[in-house]
């Protein structure tokens, strides 16, 4: 009698992350798809239909009919959304580009560090996460504007005469995306590099490999699984992005978190917004399951 | 005594006063922090010489290679490859290639792209590559694994992809590390044979490390044993075995009696050691060890003879106990207890199946044999 039980028990630990995913994101997300079917009203909430079967099965279904794909089609007349979303990919992408650039050198580090101090380094990396992000995101307006901490700096060491312009532009997003998802990046890469066996360089070496030509020979190519995942835990989450631009970006960035945030409380268009949820939402899929190809080719290649 | 030569093959370049060695140690001295793990260490190896590095676990074998591969430079002393002084030069400018402890292939290439990879590196021409991959594969007997990865192949196919790998660009010298470590008995033995022919074919200069003596023995023309990160010897195996240099040579190289003793008498190259407890061991060569000297009379157990009844004639002829008997099948090893309370090994080889002369516990016993058995040890 106890096989049955266990087998019982082991089809709910199955089924737990399931739920999860049904109630927190198929289910949300549904309602968010049935919102970006509906028209805008002014009302509570805003947009019709407000599906209820209080008024009988004849009535709901007629409601049903009202559902039409005319905010998506709006979408595509204005270009406000495409450029959005195009800007927002563009500036998603270089910060990712940007990350790495300085991510892999920091996690590489951090990999040929003595054993010792390994802890002590991830804790570093991990450090800034117990301020809030919000407060980070504000401090680097202290450093980055015309009478900020930088220029000071920069005017007291003679290196300008004039302050540098950097909030309000786009590199004031990148630093502020590169700084804030920065662990997201060190963290694949330093568990790809750490497991690197060091003998594999050192045969590279022997074969005839400078150090530098052994690192795009060998190094990088065992890294790529660690810098697919960094690249993809960073350029998610930065093209949806809102506060960063929004703080640092001044009124000029377009990106489609910030555009999704004007219609749903400037414009109080919850259907529109919630279309240009799903889009976005659409957008990032893709990339999710190149990722989950590669963990699978990575797993196939047994590392 | 007669010189003990290389048994395996006409090949003794060390003996030639003008010989010029391919390899040169010299004076060589490693410290890790304040660990001396090789201690002012000379050895010479020479071309075409299959040669083992033999010692316990962490007497600096393996940091003795990796400095001769480049991966560590000494801290005292100077390491000569054909003459040329090797401090400075970085691994990929060495004419010398290594096997790995741990082959250390390269897991996201094929067997073809491991085994191409230096060639690559040198700039070879592609069909030329294409052509010294394919022989490779043959060599080591795996052409129909050629496109799969390491993770795809078992442990012994892996050793032969990094010999392989290591093999391809025809190193002057290469480095074997452990070669064989992963391997089972059987598999071992037979790829001892394969290396040897691959060193012979080839014509290469191999110098391999190794704490399993009796591979040592098998497959190489000479060996230097290490202690503590000092030459302890370099000799043929058959020197080691048969004239160890030292006691601890004789002790860690197979099994052996020591009879610790003094020189009680000389007569030419013959002497006799007086031994504890009253014994007398009669030797036809006792090397330069006056009389009064302290001595180690050292014999290995095959070269004892056991009986139950007392041999008519013998050099040496002792009265003793049995102590114990193992029976291996191919051979017996009897322990026999000496009056002075000594234990001996003495083994026989079964080449009949049943014993015209059966031995039990606590029989009594004589041990024999001839004066020009045992060696005699000063160190
Ligand atoms: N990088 C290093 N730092 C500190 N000590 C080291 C280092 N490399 C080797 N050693 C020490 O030097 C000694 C010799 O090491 P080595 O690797 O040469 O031993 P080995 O003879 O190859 O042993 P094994 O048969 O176990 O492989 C050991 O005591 C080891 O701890
Ligand atoms: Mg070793």
């Amino acid at each position: 009698m106890k096989r049955p039980l266990s087998a019982v028990t082991d089809r709910l630990v199955i089924i737990i992350p399931y739920l999860w995913l049904l109630f927190f994101f198929l289910i949300p997300f549904f309602i968010v798809f049935k919102i970006s079917l509906s028209t805008t009203a002014i009302a509570m909430p805003p947009y019709t239909p407000v599906l209820s079967l209080s008024d009988g099965v004849a009535a709901l279904m007629s409601q049903l009919g009202e559902f039409s794909f005319d905010n998506y089609i709006w979408l595509t007349q204005d270009a406000l959304y495409f450029n959005a979303y195009v800007s927002s990919v563009v500036i998603a992408a270089i910060s990712t580009f940007l990350a790495l650039l300085v991510g892999y050198p920091i996690a590489y580090g951090m990999a040929r560090a003595p054993a010792t101090i390994r802890p002590t380094l991830l804790m570093l990396v991990i450090l800034p996460f117990w301020t809030s992000f919000l407060i980070r995101v504000y401090a680097w307006i202290g450093i980055l504007k015309p009478e900020g901490l930088l220029n000071q700096f920069l005017l007291a060491t003679g290196l300008i005469d004039q302050p540098l312009v950097i909030l309000n532009t786009h590199t004031a997003i990148f630093i502020g995306i590169v700084y804030s998802y920065l662990p997201f990046m060190i963290l694949p890469l330093y568990s790809a590099l750490e497991k690197m066996d060091y003998s594999l360089i050192e045969a590279a070496q022997d074969l005839g490999c400078t150090p530098i030509s052994a690192f795009w020979k060998v190094t990088f190519p065992l890294s790529l699984p660690g810098v697919i995942a960094g690249c993809l835990l960073v350029f998610i989450p930065a093209v949806g992005e809102f506060v960063i631009p929004d703080l640092l970006g001044g009124s000029q960035t377009l990106m489609i978190g910030k555009t999704l945030w004007n219609e749903f409380f400037a414009n109080r268009d919850w259907p529109v917004s919630s279309a240009v949820a799903v889009i976005l939402l659409l957008l990032l899929v893709v990339p999710i399951m190149f990722f989950q190809q590669a963990q699978a080719r990575a797993q196939e290649q047994g590392r | 005594m007669k010189s003990l030569g290389n048994i395996r093959r006409d090949f003794a370049p060390w003996n030639q006063p003008d010989a010029k060695p391919y390899i040169q140690f010299k004076n060589i001295t490693k410290r890790f922090g304040d660990f001396t793990a090789v201690n002012n260490l000379s050895l010479s190896i020479y071309e075409r010489e299959f040669f083992a590095l033999l010692g316990a676990s962490g007497c600096g074998k393996s940091t003795l290679l990796r400095m001769l591969a480049g991966f560590e430079e000494p801290t005292e002393g100077q390491i000569l490859l054909d003459g040329q002084d090797l401090r400075g030069i970085p691994p990929y400018r060495r004419p010398v290639n290594m096997m790995f402890q741990s082959y250390a292939l390269f897991p996201h290439m094929t067997v073809e792209q491991n085994i191409a990879f230096g060639l690559k590196q040198d700039g070879m021409p592609k069909a030329e590559i294409e052509q010294r991959v394919a022989d490779m594969l043959k060599l080591v007997k795996l052409g129909q694994f050629a496109k799969r990865k390491p993770h795809q192949l078992s442990g012994g196919q892996r050793q032969r992809v990094a010999l392989a790998r290591a093999v391809a660009k025809r190193p002057k010298v290469l480095l074997l590390d452990e070669p064989l470590g992963a391997l089972d008995k059987k598999l071992r033995e037979e790829t001892q044979f394969e290396l040897m022919d691959l060193q012979q074919t080839l014509g290469l200069t191999f110098v391999v490390v190794t704490h399993d003596q009796e591979e040592a023995m098998t497959m190489a023309d000479r060996i230097a044993i290490l202690d503590k990160g000092e030459v302890m010897q370099v000799a043929t195996p058959a020197e080691v075995y048969e004239a160890p240099g030292s006691r601890f040579v004789a002790d860690f190289v197979g099994n052996i009696n020591m009879f610790e003793g003094k020189v009680a008498d000389r007569n030419g190259a013959a002497a006799t050691i007086a031994g504890a407890n009253g014994l007398t061991i009669r030797t036809a060569n006792a090397g330069d060890a006056a009389a009064g000297t302290e001595v180690a009379f050292a014999i290995r157990p095959e070269k004892i003879k056991v009986s139950s009844k007392k041999p008519e004639s013998g050099d040496n002829v002792m009265e003793g106990e049995i102590y114990d008997i193992a029976y291996l099948g191919d051979m017996t090893i009897f322990h026999v207890q000496l009056g002075n309370g000594q234990v001996v090994k003495a083994s026989s080889l079964n080449a009949t199946r049943a014993t015209e002369d059966p031995l039990s516990w606590d029989d009594k016993a004589w041990i024999s044999f001839r004066n020009d058995a045992g060696v005699v040890l000063t160190r």
